[in-house]
């Protein structure tokens, strides 16, 4: 798992560096960026640093073997990711309307590849702590260690992904 | 070693394997030896449509302002080569054979994920069809194997017959086989570090899978970027991106940089697996260990390592600033080290041996020669200024076949000949090699280096024909008709593969009295592999085994330690 992130983190890598390449370098871009809420994002971005504690606390009820108190935790990591993936739909939704679209320029470009990457990786994230889910809840994870170390690598890593872009795209806007 | 193994049930050929008749046995596959056999073939047949398409290119060129191929035409034909050859041939055949020898190199029942060994497989020969499909569109990629910006943009529309689906159909193919890759490259680095038989220490692994395995580490560092570029272009092509699109301030740069992020890595992705199969070769065909085995490994290392840093020196006319050009300068000619210390190994590997002259072997010694040429020459573009000379013209082409075609080809040539009686359970013909061996020694060289001179001349790359100038036209007839002599060799050597598969001399376990683990088994290997593993003292088991046997008084082999060093 560790290998197959140090590849996720080399594609990551080049889509950040193309936003950081073309920034400033984009005749509309401060127009568009006014639109950026940074406060409501950074709510966001809590939701998702938290999820990364209470997927840590699950691993190790699960390791321990305690399902009551593993579920729980994990229900909670899985309550957070969606509220994150939720916040990012909306601010797509917003964005949109205020007429911040891919092809509007390059700031539209950059952006939403970017966060939509993210927000893909979010997505199949979820999937596997929903599937982590449900095995233990049918109590049928027959290698607990493996699989909860592979999943929480995972997810603790989309959370690293989006603390490198949430200063790069969204504090910086402010400066 | 044959005592060791039950003789009863040993299978004397391919055909022969119970485990392995009917068509479901290997479509549904999981052995890492019938995936690495898939692998093979597949990739041989790629490589025959990408010979095919070379000397379709050298017939265009055979005489000046010949009009047999449209420009269009030539331009699919170019492209479907080099992306058929890099991504379709070359490097699946590595693959197939690090595939089938890493864990038997190592003393493993399989590798670490089967499954996932099956969907690397599956997804390469997924995207190979979705690539080749594009012919079905009528439109294939015309933008070359490294498919610059803006070439590939829809708002390419001056020429509107640049627009076709074909980019489309490769970059979903191109996205398939790298994340094949990518599951590869894991599933052989998760291999050698977890299941390596027991005191196979990292400093006794054969070289071929330490080469390997840095090449794993390169594949699953250099594909993601390449990954992202096409995602890039992708988002260009179909939500109106605007990434290479200059009018709205794209920068085509940024493809360029992204794709040579991975395209210098790959040179070395498809030559360090070639490296580590001569490696094995020499010694055992010169009767000798290795020389310098430490300095091998790190000289395969620093090259992973350095492979990173030098990937702007593709780059250099496109207009950088001095400082760039000095660091890659440097780092292009730094490269050249490493390379050249396993040069001076082989060659010193070779000094003194009982030097024994089969087709494998002159296979071995062809590429060391060949390879050098095609290295030289490609130190000589670290020089900026020759490089703005010389860049896309037909000495950068003679310069990466001698390194591609003369070197990996070459190797694993080597590597077929050497192998294949492992593999299927029967020599190959020594004497339609030998034959093979001149014909693509002749051919090859007869072809790539006039076109050295062809590109002092001035003759650019990628141009479907050039005017009627006698020194150009006298150097394309030669470097067309050597063509065809190498396309012979080729034909020959895929003949050969057939008839020997069903006619060939039985091999046994050991024919060319190798010391490696993957000949204490029978040949082809039993689907679980190994009866019992030798224990393992050295970096030659087998040696050590051999000569327990013959000593009296030393019965047990585990009695000597370390003696071959």
């Amino acid at each position: 798992m560790l290998l197959f992130i140090a590849s996720e983190a080399i594609f990551f890598i080049v889509l950040i560096l193309a936003y950081v390449v073309y920034h400033g370098t984009s005749p509309g871009a401060a127009d568009a960026t006014r639109y950026l809420d940074v406060p409501r994002t950074a709510v966001f971005t809590a939701c998702l640093i938290f999820s990364s504690f209470t997927m840590h606390h699950a691993g190790i009820h699960l390791r321990t073997g305690r399902r009551r108190p593993a579920l729980t935790w994990l229900l909670a990591t899985i309550v957070l990711g969606a509220v994150f993936l939720a916040g990012q739909g909306s601010e797509y939704v917003y964005l949109i309307k205020k007429e911040v679209t891919i092809s509007r320029d390059l700031f539209g470009t950059t952006f939403y590849t970017l966060t939509g990457f993210h927000g893909l990786h979010v997505f199949i994230g979820l999937i596997m702590l929903g599937a982590l889910f449900g095995l233990e809840l049918k109590q049928r994870v027959t290698n607990p260690f493996e699989a909860v170390e592979s999943v929480s690598i995972y997810w603790h890593f989309v959370d690293a992904v989006w603390l490198v872009i949430f200063p790069v795209i969204y504090l910086w806007v402010l400066l | 070693m044959n005592s060791e193994i039950d003789t009863s049930e040993k299978p004397g050929s391919l055909l022969e394997v119970r485990e392995y008749k009917g068509l479901l046995s290997w479509l549904s596959s999981v052995d890492h030896k019938q995936i690495g056999i898939m692998y093979i073939t597949t990739s041989l047949l790629f490589f025959l449509a990408g010979i095919s398409l070379a000397l379709v290119m050298r017939t265009q060129l055979i005489r000046p302002n010949n009009d047999w191929l449209s420009p269009e035409a030539y331009n699919q034909v170019f492209t479907m080569h080099g992306t058929t050859m890099v991504f379709l041939a070359i490097m699946p055949m590595l693959t197939g054979f690090m595939v089938y020898f890493t864990p038997l190199m190592i003393g493993a029942r399989d590798v670490s994920f089967p499954r996932m060994n099956a969907l690397g497989y599956w997804l390469y020969l997924m995207g190979g069809i979705l690539i080749y499909f594009s012919y079905f569109t009528g439109d294939t990629l015309h933008a070359g194997w490294s498919a610059y910006a803006p070439l590939t943009s829809v708002n390419y529309s001056m020429n509107s017959y640049l627009v076709g689906t074909g980019v489309d159909y490769w970059i979903v193919g191109l996205i398939l086989t790298g994340a094949g890759t990518i599951s590869t490259a894991i599933n052989i680095l998760v291999t050698v570090v977890d299941l390596r038989a027991p005191d196979m220490k990292l400093t006794r692994l054969p070289l071929f899978v330490w080469m390997s395995s840095i090449n794993a580490v390169l594949m699953l560092l250099a594909l993601p970027a390449l990954n992202a570029a096409l995602v890039m272009l992708f988002m260009d092509r179909h939500l109106n991106a605007l990434f290479f699109n200059t009018a709205a301030g794209g920068n085509p740069l940024l493809w360029e940089h992204s794709f040579w992020f991975f395209g210098h890595p790959e040179v070395y992705i498809l030559i360090l697996p070639g490296f580590g199969m001569v490696s094995e070769i020499i010694p055992v065909f010169s009767r000798k260990p290795i020389f310098g085995y430490a300095f091998m490994t790190l000289a395969t290392v620093s090259i992973g390592f350095l492979s990173f840093g030098v990937w702007a020196h593709h780059m250099f006319a496109t207009g950088m600033n001095f400082t760039v050009y000095y660091v890659f300068a440097l780092t292009t000619v730094l490269i050249a080290v490493p390379t050249g210390i396993k040069i001076f190994n082989w060659i010193a590997t070779m000094w003194g041996g009982s030097i024994i002259f089969d087709t494998a072997m002159l296979f071995s010694v062809a590429f060391i020669i060949q390879f050098t040429i095609g290295g030289l020459s490609g130190v000589i573009f670290a020089t900026v200024p020759i490089d703005w000379t010389l860049t896309h013209s037909y000495f950068v082409v003679a310069h990466f076949h001698y390194t591609l075609l003369g070197g990996t080809l070459f190797t694993v040539m080597a590597g077929f000949y050497y192998w294949y009686p492992k593999i299927t359970g029967r020599m190959l013909s020594e004497k339609l090699g030998k034959i093979q061996f001149w014909l693509m020694v002749v051919g090859f060289n007869g072809t790539f280096f006039i076109l050295h001179f062809a590109g002092l001349a001035g003759m650019p790359r990628r141009v479907f024909t050039y005017p009627d100038l006698p020194q150009l036209a006298s150097i394309n007839l030669i470097s067309s008709c050597f063509a065809y002599v190498l396309g012979l060799g080729v034909l020959i050597f895929a003949v050969n593969l057939v008839v020997s598969f069903f006619k060939g001399k039985l091999a046994g376990d050991n024919p060319w009295g190798g010391w490696t683990l993957e000949w204490a088994t029978s040949s082809p290997p039993h689907p679980h592999n190994f009866e019992r593993i030798p224990p393992v003292r050295s970096l030659r088991p087998l040696w050590d085994l051999q000569h327990a046997k013959e000593q009296p008084g030393a019965a047990a082999p585990h009695a000597h330690e370390g003696d071959s060093e």
